[in-house]
């Protein structure tokens, strides 16, 4: 049976709320020192659920004292969630907001901190309403909002503001671009004090984790991942949406039982499964559990836990070519094999697509692929990297009839073929082009 | 003093002192009420906040969401990025394309829209979707286009 942890006792303000139990924990965490709150967080062995899965009580414990370091401590709640696939804290931000608001204050009690920033993307004027609104009802509550400020600022439109040093410069007014690590954001991160980052999830889970206690909730899930996990399934299935499972869940039984199958009697293709910066995964390698280590043997992550189904009407060079589009309209330029690589890639597989692509070209695309990963100061150019390489690995064969059959193999029907993507509609490109 | 310096005081407010942290805020305050961040408009933010126009500006074009020249009464945005692109979103695009009369990049002759196609907006679970005014429309299909350009005409 799905767990109902995060989601639980939706839509309710915060009367509702209260009656259902909320803020509960946020006394039982005040009656706590911050060290045993982050203690109870490392027995629960949450990680963090923006994608990077680095355990939070970890994450907490690198704060150092202020007496180590007498600076002011900040907590910064990523809500960004940018990431092609995932639309998770979209509706926890829209239908648990106070839950999400009690995650940071007893996040802030943890991490001895007085001033939360909810870093919100831009285009989230709905959800942002309702947090607003939510803190307005907070008002006239002093006891639970203690001393503590909360204030949500609003990103502006860039992908990259999803990375925790690049969200950082922007709350600091500046580009969004990604600093050198190390210092990492606990010892000198906004405003070059210990700041803590967590993802909207990662917080909204905190409340239920103290409620029922770290060791209760290490129960529920598998080895390495423990707990429930919001998972967004979109796509080609019938029933898409956010669904929270217990971690470990087959994949097949989300995409099957939980989002309803392929939708219009279609055949399954393939399944980009932690949102668009993760290795794809064929349709026999679907029966794996929704868990770090299952799908880190098949060199793949939940990521942000976007679940994208593609039915066989999908060209994997054509699926290629759209998310290399969408990383080079959000690569930050701050790193050359990143600001031009990603160019390079979308502009070879368009050749390829064109069916003007020879066997060098295969080779030049996973050359660059090589040249880009591992060597920018961010993740952004390595997923780019990354998934288009996977796309060769596990669909050789059709980059190959491009190149053989000198067309693409779905003759112009594909379900990806001529959609515009915004980095077309950019009229001034300045790099250089890929030579046929 | 103007009612969008006060209001960018105010911003500046929530901000430790010395910081520029309010330059997004100020900047989506001054779009709000100008439509567009002309030079003009850019020296008015950066006199509110210390700045120079150059900075703010730099700022300005590094964000998706920020106009640095002008745009329709209405912006229509819709994403084309897979999860929308595989259940149709480039036929809402060309859609709308005809409903409007214009181009995707670009503004109606009569001023009244603008239409985008963007990236990922976070609703692909409820595809297609189109953000109108920043507030999204979801599930949205090619013959449902007609209605919602009625509907902006009628309303504008």
């Amino acid at each position: 049976m799905a767990p109902s942890i995060v989601l639980a006792d939706a839509d309710l303000d915060l009367a509702g709320y209260e009656a259902a139990g909320g803020y509960q924990a946020l006394a039982k965490a005040r009656a706590m020192t911050p060290a045993e709150v982050t203690e109870d967080l490392i027995t629960s062995e949450l990680r963090g659920r923006g994608g990077a899965f680095f355990p939070t009580g970890r994450k907490w414990s690198f704060v150092p004292s202020k007496e180590q370091l007498p600076k002011p401590h900040y907590l910064v709640v990523n809500a960004d969630e940018s990431e092609p696939g995932s639309f998770k804290d979209n509706e926890i931000l829209s239908r648990v907001p106070h839950r999400f608001i009690e995650g940071c204050l007893i996040t802030a009690h943890a991490v001895d901190c007085k001033h939360v920033f909810v870093y919100i993307r831009g285009e989230y004027s709905g959800p942002y309403e309702i947090l607003v609104t939510a803190l307005e009802e907070l008002k006239d509550r002093p006891e639970i909002r203690g001393d503590v400020t909360i204030v949500v600022h609003r990103g502006a439109g860039a992908y990259i503001c999803g990375e925790e040093t690049a969200l950082l410069e922007s709350l600091e007014g500046k580009r969004g671009q990604p600093r050198s690590k190390p210092p990492f954001p606990a010892i000198a991160g906004l405003y070059a004090a210990p700041t803590v980052v967590n993802n909207v999830e990662t917080i909204t889970t905190v409340p239920p984790v103290i409620a029922m206690g770290g060791a209760e909730y290490a129960k529920l899930g598998v080895p390495n991942t423990r707990g429930s996990r919001v998972v967004s399934v979109s796509g080609n299935v019938v029933n898409g949406g956010n669904y929270e499972i217990e971690a470990g869940m087959s994949l097949r039984d989300i995409i099957f039982d939980l989002a309803g199958g392929i939708a219009n009697g279609r055949q399954l293709k393939a399944v980009v499964p932690g949102g668009s910066s993760t290795v794809i995964l064929r349709a026999d390698e679907i029966d794996v559990g929704y868990d770090f280590d299952s799908l880190a043997e098949l060199r793949t992550a939940m990521g942000s836990a976007g679940i994208v189904v593609l039915d066989d009407r999908c060209c994997i060079v054509e699926l290629g070519i759209r998310f290399s589009e969408f990383y080079e309209h959000e690569s930050c330029g701050k790193c050359t094999p990143c600001r031009v690589g990603t160019r390079w890639l979308t502009q070879i597989m368009r050749k390829l697509e064109a069916g003007d692509a020879t066997q060098r070209d295969l080779d030049l695309l996973l050359d660059v692929c090589d040249r880009i990963n591992g060597k920018c100061l961010c993740p952004l150019g390595d997923s780019d990297a990354i998934i288009i390489a996977s796309y060769v690995d596990k669909f050789r064969d059709e980059f190959q009839q491009h190149i053989d059959l000198g067309r693409c193999p779905f003759g112009g029907h594909s379900s990806l073929h001529g959609v515009l993507a915004p980095v077309q509609q950019h009229a001034h490109h300045t790099v250089a082009e890929v030579r046929a | 003093m103007s009612d969008l310096y006060d209001r960018i005081q105010e911003e500046r407010a929530k901000y430790p002192e010395g910081s520029q942290s309010a330059v997004l805020p100020a900047l989506r305050l001054a779009q709000e009420e100008h439509g567009w961040l002309s030079p003009d408009v850019l020296r008015e933010v950066a006199d509110a906040l210390e700045l120079t126009p150059a900075y703010c500006e730099s700022i300005a074009g590094f964000y998706d969401q920020f106009h640095t020249a002008p745009v329709g009464k209405h912006l229509v945005e819709v994403c084309t990025n897979v999860s929308c692109a595989v259940v149709g979103a480039q036929q809402v695009l060309e859609a709308f394309e005809s409903g409007l009369g214009c181009r995707p990049g670009e503004t109606s002759e009569d001023g009244e829209f603008t239409l985008r196609a963007v990236e990922c907006l976070g609703g692909c679970g409820w595809a297609t979707i189109v953000a109108i005014d920043d507030h999204y429309r979801t599930h949205v299909q090619p013959n449902d286009v007609p209605g919602i350009v009625e509907e902006l005409k009628s309303g504008s």
